[in-house]
């Protein structure tokens, strides 16, 4: 991958974490001025004396929250994707398989020319990777127990190396936030639902104080459309994500260790394990090297496939890294400007 | 409106050398940090030799020989880089390190004829010691070579060459794989018998 190419992906990143949270903040202020216009307009012909809504504060209020949510997540995002996988911070390598992974780490940080990011480990069974961080200088790499029994050292160093490609290329900050503020919109979805039930109940028993209508009809706006909304922006979103920076990050791999064959075949045994990953669940699948959730469409290839899968299909990644192997082997370089 | 004109060109013209000026400031200290990473790992592959000399050396007597050119390629090289720099000492440098590559790669390949010594886990764990230290040292090398490379040509492309003088940018070494002795797959003497 030529150098142009590195910085126009680390642009588009940028330009695209920014777009994600404004559409956030956006998102929440809509809900909250939307709440206030409709709160306006019921207590518009209110007899003089009682209360007008005229100052709009569920909007500022939101959008206050909106703010704050980003705010968590820049600051705590990686912290919640470990979290949430369950990962150990690795300090002192006590196996050699341990010495092992913090030495490709090692020496993968060396070839891409970026500070260590601290390791971790997801005690999961199956084998899969990610990377997670807001600033290349504060990257995380976590590898599931299962890769560090599966691979041998140059299939490991391979991984490492797509991982630490996604650091270079300023993926993880994207992955991150989407990671951490689609978690957050779900939390909220599923608290909204909870109180809009409770609150529904206890309303419907007794007669409509003021305001209560007000209030609830608020919540069930903004419940109705977090619940719509969410998981279609995060499914599209995770989609414009995920897959060609896949393929980019499969190259920068190869860029770094000069090995393209080494992580096809690392891609081939994470592929020949079928089980899903256990530990990684829907919200962080788009930041793992293979999709953990098993999914079918990432085997396939076509229309539906390409609108719906968070991955490329394997064989087409494999094939990709083999034909970058066969021209490193025959003519001495990786890609075909090069 | 032609003084305009000259004072629009001018500016641009000001604003371009100032953006080149730093970009080759930028570059130079890339190039140095990358030979910074090329130092250090060496030095740690300096300081791993006594240790895993030492930890081999009781079950090797009769490996004598593999051991010492190992130990004395090994001072010859710590030698070599106290004066190397990327302007020059850069290709004797590269030629020390490449002859103990090569004798590592030799006792690599000896030890592997000791199977009670591989079992012992401090060899296992020097092993694989040695494999990262030059795995690193290739991947510094990698990364400094591909530093100093677009250092060394936007010093020479035009218009750049103009300001490269200003910036007091200087062509550096590459670090080539000068010997033949990294290349040389080592020598397996099969005749010998296993001294078990």
């Amino acid at each position: 991958m030529s150098s142009s190419n590195l910085f126009e992906q680390q642009r588009a990143n940028r330009r695209r974490s920014l777009a994600l949270v404004s559409v956030f903040v956006v998102f929440f202020a809509w809900i909250g001025f939307g709440g206030d216009v409709g709160f306006y307009l019921t207590t518009k012909h209110a007899p003089p004396g009682s209360y007008r809504h005229t100052i709009p504060w569920f909007g500022f209020g939101t959008t206050l929250l909106g703010v704050i949510l980003v705010g968590t997540s820049w600051r705590r995002g990686p912290k919640q994707v470990l979290w949430a996988t369950g990962a150990w911070e690795l300090v002192n390598p006590s196996s050699e398989h341990e010495q092992r992974y913090v030495n490709t780490v090692e020496e993968m940080a060396i070839a891409s020319g970026l500070p260590r990011p601290s390791i971790w480990i997801v005690p999961d069974k199956d084998a899969n990777a990610f990377a997670t961080g807001i600033h290349t200088t504060d990257a995380h790499i976590a590898v599931t127990q299962g890769l560090l029994e599966t691979l041998d050292r140059d299939e490991l160093q391979a991984v490492v190396a797509h991982e630490l490609a996604h650091v270079r290329n300023e993926d993880v900050r994207l992955m991150t936030l989407l990671a951490a503020l689609v978690g957050t919109l779900a939390i909220i979805a599923d608290g909204t639902a909870r109180v809009l039930r409770s609150g529904g109940g206890r309303s419907s028993g007794r007669s409509r104080g003021k305001g209560g209508g007000g209030l609830a009809a608020v919540v069930l706006v903004f419940w109705l459309i977090s619940m719509i909304l969410a998981p279609v922006v995060s499914r599209l979103l995770a989609l414009a994500v995920s897959r060609k920076r896949e393929l980019l990050a499969d190259a920068s791999a190869a860029q770094f260790t000069r090995n393209p064959a080494a992580l096809a075949s690392a891609l081939e045994k994470i592929e020949a394990q079928s089980s899903p990953t256990k530990s990684i669940k829907r919200g962080t699948a788009h930041l793992c090297i293979a999709d953990p959730l098993g999914r079918r469409l990432t085997h396939k290839q076509g229309f539906v496939a390409d609108l719906l899968a968070t991955h490329p299909p394997m064989a087409l990644r494999v094939a990709r890294l083999k034909a970058m192997a066969y021209r490193l082997e025959t003519k001495g370089h990786l890609f075909e400007t090069a | 409106m032609g003084t305009l004109i000259f004072l629009v060109l001018l500016v641009v013209v000001v604003g371009w050398a100032i953006a080149a000026y730093n970009r080759f400031i930028d570059l130079k200290g890339q190039t140095l940090n990358a030979w910074k990473q090329i130092d250090v790992q060496l030095k740690r592959r300096h300081d791993l030799i006594p240790n895993l000399v030492q930890a081999v050396k009781g079950a090797m007597e009769f490996e004598r020989e593999t051991l010492e050119a190992v130990i004395q390629a090994r001072n010859q090289a710590v030698k070599v880089q106290a004066d190397a720099s990327p302007t020059g000492g850069l290709k004797q440098l590269a030629a020390a390190e490449a002859v103990l590559g090569g004798a590592l790669s030799r006792l690599a390949v000896v030890v592997e004829r000791y199977p009670d010594l591989k079992a012992t886990s401090n060899v296992t764990s020097l092993q694989e010691e040695l494999t990262s230290t030059e795995n690193r040292v290739a991947f510094a090398r990698q990364l400094y070579n591909d530093t100093a490379t677009s250092y060394n040509v936007k010093q020479q492309q035009f218009p750049w060459n103009l300001v490269a003088g200003f910036a007091k940018a200087t062509q550096v070494e590459l670090w080539e794989i000068v010997a033949e002795a990294e290349r040389e797959v080592p020598q397996v003497d099969l005749s010998r018998k296993k001294d078990e």
